[in-house]
């Protein structure tokens, strides 16, 4: 019994120092970044993390947008309300799937990469060696890395939400042969700038902090063993994964209220 | 890779998230950059505007003409004032236009329809339309049904 109780202890203990590492490793490299000089450093994990994910994404986009339009078709089809594909479909993408979507698969595709990245160069002792340089490796490893998660999860979900609209429209008005401008003109009428396109992108620059924090902190925080790799990204999925849909939860609740 | 193919990637990933921004804005949510030169308020008092919401269309003879700008309740006299935004310069609506919410689909989305006028005079900015006629509400014309149908 009193086993368990230490036991108990000494997991929240380990938990919560591991939060408040992350906390100062986060802190730091924030303080760390404002220099134009390392623009060239954020440039090229930009390229990294954004522009290396834009395929997963767009491929993705475009299927999840058809089978959305094709569902919600056939539904509201038995109603006689086809019209309404345009702005249903416009409005789950804007405000959940797409920056959901997108954190996951920018979870799976580009926060994976980022643990496994910095875990190497923990486990070679590129970081250490670094630091003997007397380079920080929080501002010359950390800090670029969660900048451009940052800005790159933003300008995906928005690539993201287009191609799915335009996977939808070939769907709806295309193939199944629903009125191109009742499509567009529904989903203007009802789609507005800040409540559904905006609060969409705010939850996508949440998810974005979440996940990169995440991959580069269990990056840094790894064993620095082989195994501590691949324990570490696997956790880093898991781990932005599962916080991403429940903070989605949180966040709809909070932006939509009782569904207004 | 060389950075320099980096930078242009960069740069083209960029370019297209603003881009798609601006579609979700211009297409999507339907915001008309060009919108405040060409456009005036007209406002309508309604008994009642049930289900209509901002946003709602504004049409005449089946076109849409404008939006409903907002939508506010007069406590003294207990009537909807609608604001009506209506395309174009003012000039384009006779003085004695008239308005009605009507319901369209099956989904029972409101819009307000505008009936043409005959006078010479022409609403500006701002005015109110006197003719209206509110939303029709069922519940209300059951209960008329009823009473009709047990006085007879």
């Amino acid at each position: 019994m009193i086993d368990f109780v230490r036991a108990l202890g000494d997991r929240s203990l380990d938990r919560l120092s591991s939060l408040g590492r992350a906390s100062i490793m986060w802190a730091t490299a924030l303080w760390g970044l404002p220099r134009l000089s390392e623009l060239p450093l954020v440039i090229r994990q930009i390229y990294n993390v954004g522009v290396l994910s834009l395929i997963i994404i767009i491929l993705s986009a475009f299927s999840i947008g058809a089978v959305i339009a094709l569902q919600f078709y056939t539904q509201l089809a038995r109603f006689g309300a086809e019209d309404a594909v345009g702005l249903g479909l416009a409005l789950v993408l804007l405000r959940e799937l797409g920056p959901v979507v997108t954190g996951l698969l920018f979870a799976g595709r580009a926060g994976s990469a980022v643990t496994a990245e910095i875990g190497l160069m923990k486990t070679t002792e590129q970081l250490s060696s670094m630091e003997m340089m007397g380079v920080d490796p929080l501002r010359r490893i950390v800090a670029p890395r969660l900048w451009a998660g940052v800005i790159s999860m933003p300008l995906l979900t928005a690539v993201f939400n287009v191609v799915a609209i335009y996977g939808g429209m070939v769907v709806a008005v295309e193939w199944l042969g629903s009125d191109a401008g009742s499509f567009w003109s529904g989903m203007q009428d009802t789609v507005e700038l800040w409540n559904d396109v905006g609060k969409g992108m705010v939850k996508s620059v949440i998810f974005a902090v979440v996940v990169t924090w995440i991959a580069v902190f269990q990056g840094y925080d790894m064993e620095p063993t082989p195994e501590g790799i691949g324990l570490a990204t696997t956790r880093t999925v898991v781990t932005s994964s599962v916080m991403i849909l429940a903070m989605d939860f949180i966040l709809t609740l909070s932006m939509y209220g009782e569904f207004r | 890779m060389r950075m320099r193919t980096v930078e242009i990637s960069v740069g083209a990933f960029v370019l297209a998230g603003a881009l798609a921004l601006i579609f979700l804005a211009v297409k999507v949510s339907g915001v008309n950059l060009a919108q405040g030169s060409d456009s005036y308020v007209v406002q309508a008092r309604f008994d009642d505007v049930a289900g209509l919401r901002l946003r709602a269309k504004v049409s005449m003879a089946g076109v849409t003409v404008g939006r409903v700008a907002g939508i506010e309740v007069d406590m003294v006299y207990g009537e909807a004032l609608v604001s009506l935004e209506i395309h174009g310069e003012p000039g384009n609506l006779s003085l004695d236009t008239g308005a009605q919410i009507l319901t369209e689909g099956i989904l029972g989305a409101r819009y307000v329809s505008l009936l043409p006028g005959a006078d010479e005079e022409t609403l500006a900015d701002g005015d109110f339309i006197e003719e209206t006629q509110g939303a029709l509400v069922l519940e209300n014309l059951v209960g008329d049904l009823i009473t009709r149908l047990g006085s007879s």
